[in-house]
């Protein structure tokens, strides 16, 4: 007998989305002076609101307004003074939580579940976490002394929780901020500037600037800033680092990975299943830490594999308000693109592609999740970033050769142990050059753990004691 | 991940070394995994037409459960009754899978069930099973005597936790034959057994020592059932199969008292062993109060009203 879930779709009558948008700059909305973009739900291709494109005045608005309230209310604040904003905005989050939850999985694709218990959750936690930190400074250890304007860059994977992780160390240290969401995703840092304004944060402690790659160049760029915070791809980030370089600004990029998921043998293999499964299809892959590279222990490949698969079957794909729905839309048309291109290319490569078996809806962007295995080192879908529900399988056969495999990479953001051996992990954990390793898990985030990557994933800590060093100059 | 040390598994209880060497081999159980695995499964949110039907399911599935000392023949009689109709005002309610007793009363019950439900009785001195094997066995012999078609035997959890496998394997086997052809249901007490890697063991010992259903509790140590012991359950009766071909049944017992449990349980066997076992020859509960609260939630579905406590019956 099937078990046949009815639609459970969560409610949007929640949100309020206007038809359009301007720029939060000075604790007001204002008019841009440059063009609109469009933002679109990615299940459904609606329209969901016009945004303003910053242009360069625009952006010069919002540093000088950053600027003065740095200068003449945050920055000589008592510390345990803006904690008060900070957990005030940290309650507000909560008591929105629905509304924001709701406004992410319209605006990004992402499931209900996911923004609703994941995302949203994290995003009221860090700003508890570094609200804590502020009158606290002193006993980090990395001085006191905040820097000034922070120009901050954020990814469409998960908008208002990589905000959250901006802002939130960045208000704690007494910066300004100016912060520009990805184009594809806007809607619910606006909604964020809207909770400063009900927080009464002075105006222009926080500014919000929406626009595309050209708004974010002239926001990094710009003169007045003294400290770029970056989430991204390493491309963006490489030339960010290009452009900052012989300056004084102070930089942090988190860039992409290539992340190896490790099972071994003596591995709890039911559990690891869960993990790959989480590791490569949580947010539809869009994750910078994704476990995209599982490194099989070859005695156990064959039935992990049919776990995997029986699993993967298992795989509620659809609509992403639907509270049953595991794997939702992806972003944009573009990132489609780019999945679909990298996994013909796996096929050309002669690696072995399946598929989940599931319907996918008619409008909107979709990819259903799918295994390749048969990936050597060497194929571009074991090396490049696909940032998709694409998990790419290679196995080995010791566990030095698993090291070197997972190494073997230009990134170096996160990596995953599977083990019931304790002493094993330790000694794999050590070996490992990326800037999170997790054991018997993956995907956990907490405000309390710091977060970066080695090589080409970045530098520079976001997260704990040590993500507000980068905000305070010594 | 066990299809190549099940192919032989009779050999596997040749010797105590034999049994434990298989025992643990199986993969082990990441607490923090299953917990988070079981704990996401019950965000699942079961609406309208899928809830009427697990709603109905669910009731099929009840093992409708009296073990207390005052249990007596008239009371046992009543809930037979009700087994058999349990919304006297509605014929389209199903009935449910059993009525549970203690041997001692299956005499009083068989007669009323007759066939139309089965009829179990849990035996081996229920629920410590601290008594010499052939009392165990006279327990059984007597209860299936008398009628009962379904005995819930308790293993020896003591021999269990000091490492005497294959002491708990020949008592399942010797009761296993005592049951004859009725279905023999092993109390695993996953509340004393402590581990998740001893309820996979555990499940495993039972079923290759012949239990046809393998049940978490007594009901009367907690904790009972929990969602992801059952998980754990369900994963080892899952690869049981793949492994020799043989499916057998799972009955978490003991502290499901909602319908909002009981549903929560079944989209756990949906997503874990899959559609195979969403059937009452399958997968049953073993509990008493749960059938009014899936009633009322059913005269709700039904009615459009939530008609409150005073309009079921109680026991």
């Amino acid at each position: 007998m099937a078990f046949e879930y009815a639609p459970a779709p969560e409610s949007r009558s929640v949100v309020d989305i206007r038809a359009s948008y301007g720029l939060f700059i000075g604790g007001e909305f204002v008019d841009g002076s440059g063009g609109r973009i469009k933002t679109v739900n990615p299940a459904t291709e609606e329209v969901l609101a016009e945004v303003a494109e910053a242009g360069s005045d625009d952006v010069d608005r919002a540093v000088a307004a950053a600027r003065t309230a740095f200068d003449q209310v945050w920055g000589p604040m008592p510390g345990r003074e803006r904690a008060k904003y900070l957990y005030r905005i940290a309650r507000i989050v909560q008591e929105r939580a629905r509304e924001l939850a709701v406004l992410e999985t319209i605006d990004n694709g992402k499931p209900i579940r996911e923004s609703r218990d994941v995302d949203v959750p994290l995003v009221a936690a860090h700003f508890f976490y570094y609200a804590g930190w502020a009158d606290k400074l002193r006993y980090a250890g990395f001085g006191e002394r905040p820097l000034g304007v922070a120009a901050q860059v954020i990814p469409w994977n998960f908008p208002l929780l990589m905000l959250a992780w901006k802002i939130a160390p960045a208000l704690a240290c007494g910066n300004t901020v100016v912060l520009k969401p990805a184009e594809t995703t806007p809607l619910t840092a606006l909604a964020f500037a809207e909770i400063c304004q009900q927080a009464e944060l002075p105006p222009g402690v926080v500014n919000i600037v929406t626009g595309a790659g050209e708004t974010g160049r002239l926001l990094v760029e710009h003169p007045a800033v003294d400290k770029v915070a970056f989430t991204g791809s390493t491309e963006v980030g490489k030339q960010i680092a290009r452009s900052v370089a012989g300056s004084r600004k102070r930089v942090t990029l988190e860039l992409g990975g290539k992340a190896a998921n490790i099972v071994f043998d003596d591995a709890p293999i039911d559990q690891a299943v869960e993990g790959i499964v989480n590791g490569i299809f949580f947010n539809q892959g869009h994750v910078c830490c994704a476990g995209s590279r599982l490194l099989v222990q070859e005695s156990i490949a064959g039935d992990l594999l049919d776990a995997l698969k029986r699993r993967m079957a298992l795989l509620r794909v659809g609509d992403p308000l639907d509270k049953n729905t595991d794997v939702g839309a992806i972003n944009s048309a573009v990132q489609l693109e780019r999945i679909r291109r990298l996994s013909e290319i796996g096929d050309a490569e002669g690696a072995e592609r399946w598929t989940a078996p599931c319907e996918l809806p008619d409008r909107g962007f979709w990819f259903a999740p799918t295994v390749f295995t048969g990936v050597s080192q060497a194929h571009r879908i074991a090396r490049e970033e696909i940032f998709g529900p694409v998990l790419s399988v290679l196995t080995f056969r010791t566990p030095a050769e698993a090291v070197e495999k997972a190494n073997n990479t230009p990134y170096g953001l996160s990596a995953g142990i599977w083990s019931e051996k304790g002493s094993r992990i330790l000694a794999v954990a050590d070996k490992l050059r990326a800037g999170v390793v997790w054991a018997n898990t993956f995907n956990k985030f907490d405000p309390a753990s710091p977060f970066g990557g080695y090589k080409e994933s970045g530098y520079g800590r976001e997260g704990g004691r040590h993500g507000l060093e980068a905000y305070l100059d010594r | 991940m066990t299809a190549t040390v099940a192919s032989n598994l009779s050999e596997v209880a040749r010797s105590d070394a034999a049994l434990r060497a298989f025992l643990h081999g199986l993969p082990g159980v990441d607490q923090v995994g299953a917990d988070q695995r079981a704990a996401m499964l019950g965000t699942r949110s079961i609406k309208t037409t899928a809830k009427a039907w697990a709603l109905d399911l669910a009731i099929r599935m009840v093992d409708l459960t009296t073990l207390e000392g005052a249990d007596t023949p008239g009371k046992v009689r009543a809930l037979c009754a009700k087994a058999l109709r349990p919304d006297p005002a509605d014929p389209s309610c199903p009935s449910v899978a059993a009525v549970c007793v203690y041997p001692a009363m299956v005499p009083a019950a068989a007669p009323l069930l007759a066939g139309r439900a089965h009829l179990a009785s849990v035996a081996t001195a229920f629920p410590a099973g601290q008594v010499p094997l052939s009392v165990k066995l006279a327990d059984v012999e007597s209860a299936v005597r008398d009628g009962a078609d379904e005995i819930d035997m308790v293993i020896n959890r003591g021999a269990f936790l000091s490492g005497r496998y294959l002491e708990v394997f020949e008592e399942i086997r010797a009761v296993k034959q005592a049951c004859g052809d009725a279905h023999l249901k092993v109390i695993l007490e996953t509340g004393e057994l402590a581990t998740y890697d001893n309820v996979r063991r555990a499940s495993w010992l039972a079923m290759i020592a012949g239990a046809d259903f393998i049940k978490t509790s007594t009901g009367k140590v907690a904790p009972a059932a929990t969602p992801p012991v059952t998980l754990v359950m369900l994963e080892a009766v899952r690869d049981f199969r793949a492994a020799t071909g043989r499916q057998v049944g799972v009955k978490p017992a003991g502290g499901i008292r909602t319908a909002k449990d009981a549903i929560k349980y079944l989209v756990l066997v949906n997503e874990t062993a899959g559609a195979d076992w969403l059937h009452p020859d399958w997968f049953r509960f073993g509990a008493s109060s749960l059938l009014n609260d899936l009633l009322m939630q059913r005269t709700r579905m039904s009615t459009g009203r939530y008609s409150g406590p005073n309009y079921v019956t109680l026991d």
